[in-house]
């Protein structure tokens, strides 16, 4: 009997189940089947692998985080502008010189537009660059190894915004100023900006063999507000294109006095010109103070120089180089199409968005039509240059996107949605709101000639209640759709981390095949590396000590150290023996003043302690290495500063 | 409770012990723990009722791996085992030495009781060895469970470093 109960109830459980399930899909066919979809569309089953890298900027958190597409999971956050305690990025000795600028250390950045180098106008997957905003930076990080490789300082600059986007082989990474300011800085009176200031468009050229950047020149552009900008490519190969507001000039309550102008610019820059006129000698020598900091793979160490000039171009003497394409209500995003025919000034004031034609613009400077000038520079007429407009009835776009069919995908801030019109017929296809108020997007190779339209991610200022609530603070929400049917459909809602601005993606393939898995030891080459562990040892030298230490599951050699005073400056090098993939030793002692290090396998870092008490004090792994984890540690006995126990080290004995 | 007061009584003598350690002379009190650590490694391969792990001899085991057959040259090739011996002080020193057990075992003599394909699986793969081969798995656990790294040294590195070994 009661084995008979169980089967009918397990029967009319089963029943329910089927009957649950036919009942969904019956009721709302359209919902149920677009939800369960949408559900496979993002599912990356456990131990499978996303098919698109994203890199989305951490905004103030001054870093670059990694996340899998479709999935949203976060692999990785990259130090590049701040200081970051979980690998010791920016406190330990390595890495400090990397955040040295004009202004001394400087340990954070606001971080905002990654862009993947190219070649021919397409992803290469060999570099990412990214802007600091706040103190002008530029970085360089290796997509094989995902660190930061290189900072350069961008003199002249403030708020560092419409940057950092390359042209299409990688030739420079273009960084512009929104702050126009005193060029040379100087004490003047702010109310006499109108006139007076500048604004600085950096060219910064990439070695192809490794990526080394170089200031070239800066051309110095009236004092505009320099929003964003975008490469030409393909037919506009060559030019580079900025938007700009508070072409008033305004100094002061710039949310009223910046908006007074009908049309603000878009300023098209033959950069190819003044590459020519500079090698031919042209531009002035200033006098600059800017920094330029290397990391060295090999050396495991970075090192800063300051530079102390820098090229500068007046574009009244270029002739041909530089002209201005009115655009409508202060334009904020600059976005090239990927043949490169069209520009499209997202006027965020606006409910339109403007298209410029490439050709029309060429015609319009050739037949010199010309509607007046600015400070020298030739303004083309709207109408000569309009290729056509974007009615879209949504409020405050952006930025824009595309995909490889021909469509474009702008964001509308004030009505947070996505819309995808058709490049050409400017036909609104689609729209399908984002939650909410959202900033870029970004389509995997979105701008280049080659997208990959498969997704395209919405990123949010503002997230209320897609989440449980943390308190005051949330962290912005992102959001995916599917971009590759005729509409677009909502799959997915992550958090990200800090405020991405703009983001760069890039097919899985084109990076994981190269990513680095360890550092050899044999090949490394830093000042202080214990190769081998019978070179574990400490030297003094007066005040300093050198300690070489190397580390291997599970114990420091040496782990016992005695001849440490009060007063001393103790180095700690750290060595890590391993050569395996994923097995980094992490090191921290007690009272330390900057973090801990994390060592990946044949890497060396190195940690300042100035011990402050007599004792014996310990030290530690932090990284959860082996089953024998908690038994790697050691102790430094230090001794009063005027004792004379002799400097001793040793492990197991 | 009898349990209990002895214990405690224990603890107390420990604490007091302990205290007494800050100065530098009375850190002898600790014979105490010296005492339990020389008795442990006797009770552990006892347990197993078969020679330790590092004794035996499996000279006919190749181990598990990309190493299915070596023929070792009769004459050692000298230059061979000074390439090895360099990888080897740079890359397993810290767990090996010559004159001692340490984390692991001492390279020496273990020509005579390991093959050598069983050698070179190990340092090749040490992870699937303790998982798949016996002897490797035992003397993971003879050797206080502390894991062999995997040095992803090439299968002619690991040759040169058996090479080595057959001078010790």
């Amino acid at each position: 009997m009661k084995k008979y109960k169980h089967y009918v109830f397990a029967l009319l459980g089963v029943s329910l189940l089927l009957a649950g399930c036919g009942n969904q899909t019956g009721k709302s066919s359209s919902n149920g089947a677009l939800s369960s979809s949408a559900a496979e569309k993002v599912y990356v089953a456990p131990g499978e692998q996303d098919e698109y890298y994203a890199f989305l900027s951490g905004g103030y958190s001054g870093n670059l985080t990694v996340y899998g597409l479709p999935s949203g999971r976060m692999f990785k956050e990259i130090p590049v502008f701040s200081q970051f305690p979980t690998s010791g990025y920016g406190y330990s000795e390595e890495t400090k010189p990397m955040l040295n600028t004009s202004f001394g250390f400087v340990p954070w950045d606001d971080a905002h537009h990654p862009d993947i180098s190219q070649t021919n106008g397409e992803l290469d997957g060999r570099w990412i660059f990214i802007n600091g905003n706040n103190t002008p930076r530029i970085a360089r990080i290796s997509l094989s190894t995902f660190e930061t490789e290189e900072i350069i300082e961008v003199p002249n600059s403030a708020g560092n915004h419409s940057s950092s986007f390359i042209t299409e082989n990688t030739e420079y990474v273009v960084a512009g100023t929104r702050f126009s300011v005193p060029v040379p800085q100087r004490d003047m009176p702010i109310n006499e900006y109108k006139g007076n200031f500048k604004g600085a468009l950096s060219f910064i050229s990439v070695a192809p063999e490794n990526g080394r950047l170089n200031l070239e020149f800066q051309v110095l552009m009236p004092g505009f507000n320099y929003d964003l900008s975008h490469p030409g490519r393909g037919k506009s190969h060559g030019w580079f294109f900025f938007t700009t507001y508070n072409t008033e000039e305004a100094n002061s309550l710039m949310e009223v006095n910046s908006s007074q102008n009908d049309k603000d610019f878009i300023a098209a820059i033959n950069w190819k010109k003044i590459e020519e006129y500079v090698k031919n000698g042209g531009g002035t020598k200033m006098p600059a103070n800017y920094a330029h900091n290397v990391y060295d793979e090999h050396t495991h160490t970075g090192t800063s120089t300051m530079k102390k000039e820098v090229l500068t171009v007046d574009p009244t003497e270029v002739p041909g180089a530089v002209f201005f394409l009115p655009t409508p209500k202060s334009p904020h995003g600059c976005d090239v199409d990927p043949t490169g025919q069209y520009i499209i000034g997202n006027g965020k004031l606006s409910a339109d968005l403007t298209v410029h034609s490439f050709d029309k613009m060429i015609a319009a400077i050739e037949g010199e039509k010309f509607d007046g000038e600015a400070y020298g520079i030739p303004i083309l007429k709207f109408e000569d240059v309009l290729a056509g407009t974007v009615k879209s009835g949504g409020l405050g776009p952006l930025h824009t996107e595309f995909d490889a069919n021909g469509n474009a995908y702008t964001t509308f801030f004030i009505s947070s949605e996505v819309v995808k019109w058709k490049l050409g017929t400017w036909e609104v296809i689609d729209r399908k709101p984002t939650f909410y108020s959202v900033g870029h997007l970004m389509i995997p190779g979105g701008n280049s000639r080659k997208p990959f339209g498969k997704y395209v991610v919405a990123m949010n200022k503002i997230t209320k209640d897609r989440y449980l609530p943390t308190g005051p603070e949330m962290e912005h929400s992102a959001q995916i759709y599917d971009i590759s049917g005729e509409k677009m459909e909502l799959i997915y809602d992550f958090p990200t981390h800090g405020e991405p601005h703009y983001a760069a993606g890039c097919p899985a393939e084109l990076l994981a095949p190269k990513s680095k898995k360890i550092y050899r030891l044999s090949e490394n080459k830093h000042e202080f590396a214990t190769i081998s562990p019978n070179d574990a040892r400490v030297e003094r030298n007066g005040k300093e000590v050198h300690i070489y230490m190397s580390t291997i599951r599970s114990h420091f050699t040496p782990d016992n150290i005695e001849g440490i005073k009060v007063g001393d400056k103790v180095y700690f090098h750290i060595t890590n023996h391993e050569q395996d993939f994923d097995v980094p030793h992490g090191f921290s002692i007690i009272g330390q003043n900057t973090s801990e290090l994390l060592v990946m396998p044949g890497q060396t870092k190195t940690s300042i302690w100035e011990p402050k008490k007599v004792g014996v004090w310990p030290f530690y792994c932090t990284d959860f290495c082996s089953a024998l984890h908690q038994e790697m540690q050691g102790y430094v006995r230090v001794s009063p500063a005027n004792s004379n126990i002799e400097l001793s080290w040793s492990l197991g004995e | 409770m009898k349990i209990n007061i002895v214990l405690s009584a224990l603890m107390f003598s420990v604490l007091l012990v302990g205290c007494g350690g800050k100065e530098e002379k009375k850190t002898d009190g600790f014979s105490v723990d010296r005492k339990k650590s020389t008795e442990k490694p006797v009770e552990t391969p006892a347990a197993d009722n078969e020679v330790p792990a590092s004794q035996r001899i499996t000279l006919d085991e190749k181990g598990v791996g990309q190493i299915k057959s070596i023929t070792l040259d009769p004459e050692i090739d000298m230059e061979m085992a000074s390439t090895g011996e360099a990888i080897y002080n740079t890359n397993c020193t810290a767990c090996h030495k010559l004159d001692k057990r340490f984390i692991g075992p001492s390279p020496r003599g273990i020509m005579e009781r390991r093959s050598p394909e069983w050698i070179m699986n190990m340092i090749l793969d040490p992870k699937l060895m303790t998982e798949q081969d016996r002897c490797a798995k035992d003397l993971l656990i003879e050797f206080n469970g502390a894991a062999m790294a995997n040095q992803n040294l090439t299968v002619e590195e690991t040759r040169a470093i058996l090479e080595y070994f057959r001078t010790l």
